[in-house]
């Protein structure tokens, strides 16, 4: 708005802006006559606006599910308005408990283990001169990170059933014999970190490669003149260079914590393993997709969601302050 | 640039190789594990409990020859080109036209409706009110519904807007002298700057298509014709719901081959996508540094 009523005020240059008013009825008029000579813009602008309310907006709308007894055939306005009672069915219910355990546990493991690897990754090969090496050993890391998440899964549970060789590599370790690793509680978050981990060391070090190699040259030939060796030169220049990229990551990841993804659990969970690997998603999943309750699933989403974003808008807060550059 | 060669030094260097050297063997084991297992002989591979580098016994390629005939894997490779494929073009359709509108200066309140739009990244309505309205507006068991939900996403957005802000206002002039209309400025002028961007976009947007099964699970509950590949690998890997083992050429040999048949899935379904990757990886990372500088 602002836009346009400058540009009519702009009388000097009448011929590009011809038609734009100044006046009490002024925005209306000179919206339609930029609408009028801009029009394919403004057929963007209804497409990509249209595709954001269908697929974005109107699952908000939808969010009043949460106070409904949602029945798909009744519609959104005309269910049963039950007020707070599936927020209380959850916050009541016996499984409140241990799926904010999982979920934090689980969040926040992957946070410490897969956070850190891949930049200890980018610092070891950055210490390699030799090209042919580094690069083949960077291109070999990126391999899992293109076998899909069902088939590195798949592996997974194979590798870990009754004669999986990590299973047996387990049992020659501890003594005792082979089982189904994904059946005990104890082993499901380590083997989830860890091919977290397999997933995305290699991928993930991209970004801090890249930052290593911007880092200033001349900086290194300063702290040799000053007699700095190869340790201290990491130290001083190395890590300082990528410690701005380090601080970003780290703050995004942060504000992701709360939000672990259904997709990976769902794979690798089963119903015997349910006390460690039953997170937010994946109970929103069964509660809403299988047993077909959706005030309540929509309910418990509506809470992980806000949690969420309360998380990425402190993270998001964090980060402008610290390093003044933000993610929205 | 010369260093000196102190023993501390060497030490370090080959502890380092060494654990690069373990890094990059736990990073190609298994999928040589998978690739030789699917060729071992079956009675070996069964009962052989340790990782495998050559194949066990004499070579057996029949469970590639099960496979072969196994019509659900081949249509959901199928599917799984075409969702690619749609899902690509229709991102790039929209992702231009989006980074267009938002990067013009003259556009009517640009930056309310990227706000308006970036709100989404912040918070959306989650997986069941979604699904509800995918469901409403007749998605639910189409082709389409593995297609347009995901096309466009705001992060693309705004890559495309940051890339398309960059070329030069001179040029969208000059062409407009020369009578063009916005679509021509738009796919003639300012996308041919902008294609390392959009290769990196139609990158990611296939891998991600590749990669998804979750989407199939939640708006194809009835339509295993429509399954991507995906699904079908879950079904082959994870829930051993798959009917490949029991398929008519192998009644009695079918549990024996069960293993074999398994790995040789992964092997067909996983290893156009290792040949390519080599190739496209540059693209990777200079989508990775993109994504970096502008979130």
């Amino acid at each position: 708005m602002a836009e346009i009523n400058k540009k009519g005020k702009k009388k000097t240059d009448k011929k590009q802006y011809r038609g734009y008013i100044v006046g009490k009825h002024a925005f209306f008029h000179n919206l339609w006559v930029d609408i009028r000579r801009n029009k394919v813009l403004y057929i963007f602008l209804v497409i990509i606006l249209v595709y954001f309310g269908i697929f974005h907006y109107a699952p908000m709308v939808g969010l009043v599910m949460a106070f409904e007894k949602f029945t798909p055939i009744k519609g959104f306005f005309g269910s049963k308005w039950i007020g707070l009672q599936n927020f209380r069915q959850f916050f009541t219910g016996p499984y409140i408990g241990r799926l904010i355990k999982n979920t934090v546990i689980i969040g926040v493991l992957d946070l410490l283990v897969n956070f850190p690897a891949p930049i200890i990754f980018a610092l070891l090969l950055n210490e390699i001169r030799l090209k042919a090496f580094k690069r083949s050993v960077q291109t070999i890391s990126y391999m899992p990170y293109f076998i899909s998440s069902v088939v590195a899964m798949g592996l997974v549970v194979g590798f870990t059933k009754s004669g999986g060789f990590i299973s047996e590599w387990v049992a020659r370790m501890t003594g005792g014999s082979s089982q189904n690793l994904l059946n005990s509680s104890k082993w499901f978050r380590p083997i989830y970190i860890l091919s977290g981990t397999w997933q995305s060391v290699g991928y993930g070090s991209i970004i801090y490669l890249a930052a290593l190699s911007s880092v200033d040259q001349e900086l290194y030939d300063a702290a040799k003149v000053d007699g700095a060796g190869r340790v201290r030169q990491c130290l001083h220049v190395t890590i300082p260079g990528i410690t701005p990229m380090i601080i970003m990551m780290f703050i995004m990841r942060m504000g992701m914590v709360f939000s672990v993804g259904a997709d990976k659990i769902l794979l690798l969970y089963n119903a015997s393993n349910y006390d460690v690997s039953d997170v937010i998603n994946t109970y929103v999943y069964r509660v809403g997709m299988l047993d077909s309750n959706f005030g309540l699933a929509t309910a418990v989403g509506l809470f992980n969601s806000i949690i969420g974003t309360i998380m990425l808008m402190t993270s998001n807060f964090i980060l402008k302050k610290t390093t003044e550059v933000s993610m929205f | 640039m010369k260093y000196k060669i102190t023993p501390g030094r060497v030490i370090f260097l080959i502890i380092d190789v060494i654990i690069l050297l373990l890094v990059a063997f736990v990073c190609v084991a298994p999928i040589i594990h998978i690739i030789m297992g699917s060729i071992s002989s079956p009675e070996k591979l069964n009962v052989y409990t340790k990782l495998i580098f050559r194949p066990l016994g004499k070579v057996d390629l029949t469970p590639y020859r099960i496979i072969l005939k196994y019509k659900k894997l081949w249509m959901a490779y199928r599917n799984t080109l075409i969702y690619i494929v749609s899902t690509c073009a229709l991102t790039a359709v929209l992702t231009s036209i989006a980074g267009y509108v938002f990067s013009r200066k003259r556009m009517f309140m640009r930056n309310f409706f990227m706000l308006l739009i970036s709100f989404t990244m912040l918070f959306n309505g989650g997986m069941i009110p979604t699904y509800i309205i995918i469901r409403k507006i007749g998605l639910v068991d189409t082709p389409y519904s593995m297609i347009i939900p995901g096309a466009l996403s705001v992060f693309n957005i705004i890559l495309m807007r940051t890339s398309m802000q960059n070329v030069p206002q001179e040029l969208e002039e000059a062409a407009r002298i020369d009578g063009a209309t916005d679509i021509k400025v738009l796919f003639h002028v300012i996308l041919p700057l902008c294609k390392a961007t959009f290769a990196v976009i139609m990158l990611f947007t296939a891998v991600a298509k590749w990669n998804d099964y979750f989407s199939a699970l939640l708006y194809l509950p009835n339509k295993q014709q429509y399954y991507p590949l995906q699904m079908v690998l879950r079904e082959i890997l994870i829930t051993t719901t798959s009917d490949i083992t029991n398929t008519q050429s192998l009644q009695n040999s079918a549990t024996m081959y069960k293993k074999a048949i398994e790995y040789a899935c992964i092997v067909v379904s996983t290893l156009p996508i290792l040949c390519i990757y080599p190739f496209v990886q540059k693209y990777f990372v200079t989508g990775m540094t993109l994504g970096a500088v502008k979130s």
